[in-house]
C-alpha cells in the first residue's frame, strides 16, 4: 500500500477524461450488442420475429457480432490500453487532442458500420463486413491509436515495458496489418458503396480467415490478456506469478497464432497442405494460450481467500477459466476429425460464446467494476451485493448458453452424417432445424440472463457515479476495521 | 529515463519466491520458472505436429508440396467414406435401374428402397415448398390428398417431376389462366359474380347474381375447368368442386385468383437429380396417400 501511495503522490496528471469516455462507450455498446444478440437468438427460435428488411437475421447478425466485438470489446480495449499505459509508464497520454480524436473517430466507425448493416451494405466477409469507406476511416483512427500508444511508450519514465503493454502493442499493430490485408478492395461506383476484393476464390477465403482467426487471436485474446495482466494483479494485490512464463507465452502466442487461420477451411477447396499447417499450428497454440491462464490464475496464489469476499476477483477468475476452456476447445476443434463433426454446427457458436461471454465479457466486467469508482473518484461501488447478483445471473446465463449449444451442435453434426441401411441420408437438414427449437429456447434464456446481469451492472454504476452507497453496504473504513 | 523502478529483488512474503526487481504502478513480478508440465505438454504438441507433417501433406515447395508418407488426400478420404454408403445403395440400384414402375410396385424390396430414397430426396429438395409432411401451403399443392392438378398416376407424377411446371424445360407442363380482371377481360362486377358462382360449386349458398355468374363461367371458365367445374388435367385446370384450393378458398382469395390469376412454378428436376432419384421421388409422392392406379398395360411376365 505504501508504494502505491508513493506512486499516486508522484504521478503525473493522467488523461483520464478519454478513459472515462471509452468506459461509458463500453457500457453503452455492450448493452446494445447483448440486446441485439438476444433478439437474433429469439429470431432463430421464432422466425416470425424477422422484421423485413431492416431487422432480419441476415442484417442483425453482423450488427450483433460487430457491436460486441468491435464496439463493446474495442472500446474496452481502448479504455484499458489508455488507462494502463499511462500508469505503467508514469506518463500522460501522448498526442494532446489525438486520444480524444480516437474516441470520436472510433464511435463514427461503429455508427457507420452499424447503419450500413441495417441498410444491407456489406462486403459479406465475416467480422470484416463494413465497406471500403468505413475501412479507410478505421485505418485513420487506428493509426492515431497506434501513435498515441507508442508515443506514450516512448516517453515513459519506467525503464522496462510492462507485460500488459507488450500485448497491447501486438494487438494494435497486428490488427492494423490484418485490417489492411483483408480489405484490399476496389470500389466499383463513384458515389456508391459497393466494392470488390482484388483477391477472389480460395485465395480470398484464405486471406479472410487469416484475418478472421487473428481477429480472435489479437483482438479478443492478446488485447484482453493485456487487460488481465494489469487488473488481475491490481485487484488481487499480488505480484504476477511468473515473468519468465509471460515472456515465453507472449512470443509463442503471437508467433503461432498467425498461422492457424486455415483450420476455418477444413475439407474445402483449400489445398491439403495448408489445412495441415492450420491444424498443427492450432494444436501447438494450446500451451502458449494456456500460459496466460496459468499466469492469471497463479497470480492469485496467496490471495485465494479473496474469492469468497470479492466478486470482482470472481469475475476475473471465471473469465480466466472460460479463457482456459475456450483455448483448449479451439485446438480440439481444429483437428480435422473433430472439425468434420463440429464445423457448420452450433458447437462453433457455443465455442465462440464461451469465449466471448465468459472470457471477454467477464474480464471486461471485472475491469469496469475496478475502473468506475476510481475514474469518478468514488471510494467504492454502490453495492457489492449487486455485483454478486450480476456475477451469478450472468454465469448462469453463460452456462445455459453453452450447455444448449454443445448438444445442439453435436446433434446437427451426427444427424447430417447418418445414413440408413439402404445408403440414404436418414435426416434432412430441415428436420435438424426443427429438432433444434428447444435448444434455441434455452440459448435465448441464457442470453436473457446475461442481458439482465448487465442491466444490474448499469444500475450499480449509475448509483456509484451519483455518489450513492447502498444502505447495507459496509464502507471501506468499516471493512478495514473488521479486518484489523 | 532513469532506472528508478529497478529495485533489488525481494522475497514475496507469502510464497517465498523472489521478485524480478521491476515495479510498475505498484505491480511486481515473481521470478517463478515456467511450469515444467506446461513446457512438456508444449513439446509434445510440437513433436506430434512434426510427426503429422511427415505423414500428411504439409509444406509448400517450389514445385508443389510435401505429399506425406501416407499419401492421404481429402479426396481419397471422401471416396473411402462414401464407398460403404454407395455399396449399400448399389445392392438395390442394380435391380432398380432396369425395373419398370410396375415391377417396382410389385417387388416389396424395391418398393421399400424407392420410398426410402424418395423420402430422403423429398426432405432435402421438395420440403422447402411442399413442407416436410408434404402438406403444402398457399400456392404449393398438398401431396397427401387425391386431388391432382396434373395427374396422380406414377407416370404422370414422374413427368411432372422431370419437366416441372412452367419451368425452363422444353417439355414443361404449361398452362396460363388469364388475369380476367387485371387484363380487362371481365368487369369487376362480372368477376364478383363468377367468384360467388364458383364458390357455390363446393357448396356455398347462392347469391342474387347467381345466374349472371353462371353465364360468365360458361363463357370464360368452362373451356378449361369443365362445365361442371370438375377441372381438366390436360390443361392443369384444377377441380373447383372439391373445396381444395391452391390459392385459398376465402371469397377474397378466390376473387383475387380470378382477377389477377396465378402462375406458380416448379423446377424441372431432370438434370438436377439423377433419373433414379426422380423415379424414387415419384414412388414416394405416389405413396403419400393419393396415388392413382396407372392405366392398364400388358400383363407382366409371370
Amino acid at each position: 500500500m505504501s508504494t502505491e501511495a508513493a506512486y499516486s503522490a508522484a504521478r503525473p496528471s493522467y488523461n483520464d477524461d478519454v478513459v472515462r469516455l471509452f468506459t461509458l462507450a463500453t457500457i453503452f455498446w455492450g448493452i446494445a450488442g447483448f440486446v441485439v444478440g438476444l433478439l437474433i437468438a429469439l429470431q432463430l427460435a421464432f422466425p416470425q420475429l424477422n422484421l423485413e428488411p431492416w431487422l432480419n437475421f441476415g442484417r442483425l447478425r453482423p450488427l450483433h457480432t460487430s457491436a460486441v466485438i468491435f464496439a463493446f470489446g474495442g472500446n474496452a480495449l481502448f479504455a484499458a490500453a489508455y488507462y494502463i499505459v499511462q500508469r505503467t509508464c508514469q506518463a500522460r497520454l501522448w498526442g494532446g487532442w489525438l486520444p480524444t480524436f480516437t474516441f470520436w473517430g472510433y464511435q463514427a466507425v461503429i455508427v457507420m458500420a452499424g447503419v450500413g448493416y441495417l441498410f444491407g451494405i456489406t462486403q459479406g466477409k465475416e467480422y470484416a463486413e463494413p465497406e471500403w469507406y468505413v475501412d479507410i476511416w478505421l485505418t485513420v483512427v487506428w493509426v492515431a491509436y497506434l501513435l498515441v500508444f507508442m508515443g506514450t511508450i516512448f516517453k515513459r519514465k519506467e525503464k522496462h515495458i510492462y507485460v500488459a503493454n507488450w500485448f497491447f502493442m501486438a494487438f494494435i499493430i497486428t490488427v492494423a496489418v490484418l485490417h489492411l490485408g483483408n480489405n484490399i478492395n476496389i470500389p466499383v461506383e463513384l458515389f456508391g458503396t459497393k466494392s470488390y476484393p482484388i483477391v477472389s476464390g480460395v485465395q480470398g477465403a484464405m486471406i479472410q480467415w487469416w484475418y478472421g482467426h487473428n481477429a480472435v487471436g489479437f483482438f479478443l485474446t492478446a488485447g484482453f490478456l493485456g487487460m488481465m495482466y494489469y487488473f488481475v494483479p491490481k485487484q488481487a494485490e499480488r505480484p504476477i506469478y511468473s515473468y519468465r512464463l509471460s515472456i515465453l507465452h507472449f512470443w509463442s502466442l503471437i508467433f503461432i497464432y498467425i498461422w492457424a487461420g486455415p483450420h476455418h477451411l477444413h475439407y474445402t477447396a483449400l489445398p491439403d497442405w495448408a489445412q495441415t499447417l492450420g491444424m498443427t499450428f492450432s494444436v501447438m497454440l494450446w500451451m502458449p494460450s494456456w500460459g496466460g491462464m496459468i499466469n492469471g490464475i497463479m497470480t492469485l496464489s496467496g490471495a485465494w481467500h479473496k474469492l469468497r469476499q470479492d466478486p470482482i476477483i470472481m469475475f476475473m477468475v471465471i473469465a480466466i477459466s472460460f479463457y482456459g476452456m475456450s483455448t483448449f476447445e479451439g485446438p480440439l476443434m481444429s483437428i480435422k476429425e473433430v472439425n468434420a463433426l463440429s464445423h457448420y454446427t452450433d458447437w462453433t457458436i457455443g465455442h465462440v460464446h464461451s469465449g466471448a461471454l465468459g472470457w471477454v465479457g467477464f474480464i471486461t466486467f471485472g475491469m469496469l467494476y475496478y475502473l468506475v469508482p476510481r475514474l469518478w473518484n468514488r471510494t467504492q461501488m454502490y453495492s457489492t451485493k449487486l455485483i454478486w447478483t450480476h456475477l451469478w445471473v450472468a454465469t448462469l446465463g453463460i452456462v445455459l448458453y453453452v450447455a444448449a449449444m454443445w448438444p445442439a451442435g453435436i446433434l446437427q453434426g451426427l444427424d447430417w452424417r447418418t445414413y440408413d441401411e439402404m445408403g440414404f441420408l436418414k435426416y434432412s437438414f430441415v428436420e435438424t432445424v426443427l429438432a433444434l427449437h428447444p435448444y434455441y429456447l434455452i440459448r435465448a434464456a441464457g442470453g436473457l440472463l446475461f442481458v439482465l446481469g448487465s442491466l444490474i451492472m448499469v444500475y450499480n454504476f449509475w448509483r456509484t457515479i451519483r455518489g450513492d452507497l447502498a444502505a447495507d453496504e459496509p464502507t471501506v473504513a468499516q471493512l478495514k476495521g473488521a479486518v484489523a | 529515463m532513469t532506472d528508478s523502478n529497478r529495485l533489488p529483488p525481494e522475497k514475496d512474503p507469502i510464497t517465498g519466491v523472489e521478485t524480478t526487481g521491476h515495479e510498475w504502478d505498484g505491480l511486481k513480478e515473481l521470478n517463478n520458472p515456467a511450469p515444467r508440465w506446461w513446457v512438456l505438454v508444449w513439446l509434445v504438441t510440437i513433436v506430434w505436429s512434426v510427426g503429422y507433417w511427415v505423414v500428411y501433406p504439409a509444406w509448400p515447395t517450389l514445385s508443389g508440396h510435401t505429399e506425406g508418407k501416407w499419401g492421404w488426400t481429402q479426396y481419397k478420404e471422401l471416396e473411402a467414406s462414401q464407398a460403404d454408403i454407395k455399396a449399400r445403395q448399389q445392392a438395390y440400384l442394380d435391380r432398380f435401374e432396369g425395373a419398370s414402375f410396375e415391377q417396382i410396385m410389385q417387388d416389396p424390396e424395391l418398393y421399400k428402397f424407392a420410398v426410402a430414397g424418395g423420402n430422403a430426396a423429398f426432405k432435402d429438395n421438395c420440403a422447402t415448398c411442399h413442407g416436410t409432411g408434404a402438406a403444402g401451403g398457399l400456392g404449393y399443392p398438398n401431396l397427401n390428398d387425391d386431388d391432382w392438378i396434373w395427374g396422380g398416376t406414377l407416370e404422370e407424377i414422374y413427368a411432372t417431376l422431370r419437366y416441372g411446371i412452367r419451368s425452363a424445360h422444353p417439355q414443361t407442363r404449361q398452362s396460363a389462366m388469364p388475369a380476367f380482371g387485371k387484363d380487362g377481360v371481365l368487369t369487376a362486377e362480372d368477376v364478383n359474380a363468377v367468384t360467388d358462382y364458383v364458390l357455390t360449386l363446393s357448396g356455398a349458398a347462392q347469391k342474387p347474381s347467381h345466374e349472371k355468374g353462371m353465364t360468365v363461367y360458361a363463357e370464360n371458365c368452362a373451356a378449361c375447368h369443365g362445365e361442371q367445374g370438375k377441372g381438366l388435367r390436360e390443361f392443369g385446370a384444377p377441380n373447383l368442386t372439391d373445396a381444395i384450393w391452391l390459392y385459398g378458398g376465402e371469397r377474397a382469395q378466390v376473387y383475387n385468383t380470378v382477377f389477377n390469376a396465378h402462375a406458380g412454378m416448379m423446377p424441372a428436376w431432370e438434370g438436377r437429380l439423377d433419373p433414379n432419384t426422380i423415379r424414387q421421388l415419384a414412388v414416394y409422392v405416389h405413396a403419400l396417400g393419393g396415388g392413382e392406379k396407372s392405366a392398364p398395360v400388358e400383363a407382366p411376365a409371370p
